[in-house]
């Protein structure tokens, strides 16, 4: 019989990933790589919404995942829609050059 | 064989999820990024969520990445050049998020010592008839909800990206 | 026998086959629309020109392949890779016949069958976007990038009335494996008219395979909505900057495309490999009668023929043909390849419908397309998506 892969790896890699995630998004300029690093972190967090679902056998996980998927998409829909504004008016995708409202 | 399918697909997304942070012209990230979600649509298989999978694709890598790469293309943007970054930072952080991760890891394998392992076709009810059923009945309001949130992303974007009326 | 030799074994003969029908389909396209302007098409290499696809698979092997030094190296190279990749991935999950035993195993005609099938086709048909966008951009070049955008864009608008119109006839089968919804378009209404999606009750699919229909010719990039890559307008589109074997791939996933999309509406709509009527009624006999006509046509021009060289090469093709159909009367083979027959027969007829329109209809210009796809085909999809449903739950 062959030996399945232990729940914990799945886990293991969802947060390798969350993590990787948190470091684009905190440290990439780019507004667009900040971005994908949101959708980064978001696939992390459907991986592991699947991996408990199949650990206690339902399917709430996968609806869970479900709506997170389709608020991701929304959410880049409407972002990428602000992005092109600002770029409209400021000519510039670098995060640190649109603070005009600091300070 | 569901260990190495295993390896082999979290390996490809953990390279590509380097990729996306690491690369500095984001044509390329978006390119890592679709490796991630279509690596990840291979572990969902494994874990037994069929319509997931093929919504994983369907929806985030032939949609949602599409149109990352469009707005990439549309704004002809260039690849990041780098200013003042601190040393200091790399220094601590990388070792730092290593021992994040493997604290993480090791409070996670403590965490479900009896845990089921993950058998490929152990899990049957992720076909879309289950998460259909589930969707319509038990979930049916924040399904509504959800169709209106699509409704008025669709009008934000319809109305920021237009031609400015003069 | 082992699962994975068997699988190993039908994906070599289904790509053998799909790699062929390709290159013929090609010659297919030129001849038909050769004789629709009047003029004859290729006719010197080879008797009706049938070597012709094997003159241009030399031909582009050994022009120079460029690799110009303004280009993204990665995306360039990696662009028609990813095209032909995804153009010939969604043939693992059409089934083209019944179950057949041969070698002392059964197996099915068809190389995967998915639960969720459909969703598999859609996936990778939506994932295809991006060998043409990539390609666009890798290119660095103005009219490759307007092609490649202008294509992916009229791809995805499309693939929204694609998916509207292919919910639709799911409703009636009520499953999304493609085998299974073969199996439910089985049995005759009235004894005579198959059970085939267009027909069926509560709500016979007839609009929804015409917005298939149309969404499948913007999908692949076919005539009329193939302005993305028409000559007089952006040079040659998104493959401006490939020669020889990249660009004999978009060719390739191009044709393949055509060929997956007539496939699934096969699948979808005319019942997949179900004869139209009954073999108690004599269906069986139609292909060895198409062949034995098909020859004796071949045999009569072959008499009296019209060039010097065809007092050779007609007997032959006659001879040829009444080989298959002497094939098709083999009682223990029938079971095999009748039903091939009638999915190669289907989706040949809509392969057919492909390259008369092509022939026939001018192109649309690009806003009339989108216009088109958003304001006239999403708008119906989604109307004949809810009057299917409607029948549906009020029917059954």
């Amino acid at each position: 019989m062959a030996t399945g892969v232990p729940i914990s790896w799945y886990l293991i890699l969802s947060a390798v990933l969350f993590a990787l995630g948190v470091a684009g998004f905190l440290l990439r300029r780019n507004v667009i790589t900040v971005f994908m690093s949101i959708e980064l972190m978001l696939n992390a967090v459907n991986l592991s919404f699947i991996t408990f679902s199949y650990q206690l056998k339902q399917v709430n996980g996968h609806i869970f995942s479900f709506f997170v998927m389709v608020v991701a998409a929304a959410e880049a829909a409407v972002g990428l829609a602000i992005i092109l504004t600002v770029f409209k008016n400021r000519s510039t995708l670098n995060i640190d050059d649109v603070s005009s409202m600091k300070n | 064989m569901d260990v190495i399918l295993f390896l082999i697909f979290a390996a490809i997304a953990v390279v590509c999820g380097i990729n996306v942070v690491v690369q500095s012209h984001p044509i390329s990230s978006a390119i890592s990024l679709i490796g991630v979600m279509g690596s990840l649509a291979v572990l969902y298989l494994l874990l037994g969520a069929e319509f997931l999978a093929a919504a994983q694709v369907i929806v985030y890598a032939g949609a949602v990445m599409v149109l990352f790469v469009f707005v990439i293309m549309l704004l002809n943007a260039g690849a990041e050049t780098r200013k003042g970054r601190s040393w200091m930072a790399q220094l601590l952080g990388l070792p730092l998020v290593f021992a994040f991760l493997g604290l993480m890891a090791y409070f996670v394998q403590h965490l479900f010592p009896g845990a089921p392992e993950v058998h490929f076709g152990a899990f049957r009810h992720g076909t879309a008839l289950d998460v259909g059923r589930a969707l319509f009945t038990q979930y049916l309001l924040p399904f509504e909800v959800v169709s209106v949130l699509i409704l008025i992303a669709i009008l934000g974007a319809v109305v920021l990206a237009r031609k400015e009326l003069e | 026998m082992n699962f994975f030799l068997l699988s190993l074994i039908k994906a070599v003969v289904v790509a053998f086959v799909l790699l062929t029908t390709l290159a013929y389909l090609q010659w297919v396209e030129r001849k038909v629309i050769a004789h629709i302007q009047v003029r004859l098409g290729p006719s010197r290499v080879g008797p009706h020109g049938l070597l012709q696809p094997l003159a241009d698979v030399i031909k582009l092997i050994t022009k120079e392949d460029l690799l110009p030094p303004y280009v993204n190296k990665f995306l360039y190279l990696a662009a028609p890779f990813f095209a032909v990749t995804m153009a010939l991935l969604s043939i693992s999950v059409i089934p083209f016949g019944a179950e057949i035993h041969v070698f002392g195993t059964s197996t099915w005609m068809q190389l995967a069958d998915l639960n969720f099938g459909i969703l598999f086709v859609l996936a990778i048909s939506s994932m295809g976007v991006y060998g043409i966008a990539l390609a666009g951009w890798a290119s660095n070049n103005k009219y490759s990038l307007l092609g490649g955008l202008r294509s992916s864009a009229q791809m995805i608008s499309y693939e929204l009335p694609l998916s509207m119109a292919v919910a639709a006839p799911l409703l009636l089968a009520n499953t999304l494996s493609l085998r299974q919804l073969v199996e439910r378009q089985s049995g005759y209404i009235l004894g005579f008219i198959p059970r085939w999606s267009i027909f069926q009750g509560p709500m016979p699919q007839i609009f929804s395979f015409i917005i298939f229909m149309i969404a499948a010719f913007a999908e692949t990039n076919r005539v009329p909505f193939d302005l993305p890559e028409a000559e007089n307008e952006l040079v040659a589109g998104f493959h401006t900057e490939y020669s020889s074997m990249k660009f004999a791939a978009f060719f390739m996933a191009e044709y393949a495309n055509m060929i997956t999309v007539c496939s699934i509406t096969t699948t979808l709509f005319l019942g997949g490999w179900l004869p139209p009527w009954p073999a108690s009624a004599g269906s069986n006999f139609v292909a060895p009668l198409i062949f034995v006509v098909a020859g004796a046509i071949a045999l009569y021009h072959g008499l009296n023929p019209a060039r010097r060289r065809d007092r050779l090469t007609l007997p032959v093709v006659a001879v040829v043909f009444f080989v298959v159909a002497a094939l098709f009367l083999i009682p223990f083979l029938q079971g095999a390849l009748m039903p091939l027959f009638w999915f190669a027969a289907k989706t040949g007829s809509l392969l057919f419908l492909f390259i008369w329109i092509r022939g026939t209809l001018p192109r649309f210009r690009y806003d009339q397309l989108m216009a088109f796809a958003w304001k006239f085909m999403f708008p119906v999809a989604v109307l004949n998506l809810l009057v299917t449903g409607l029948l549906v739950a009020v029917f059954s």
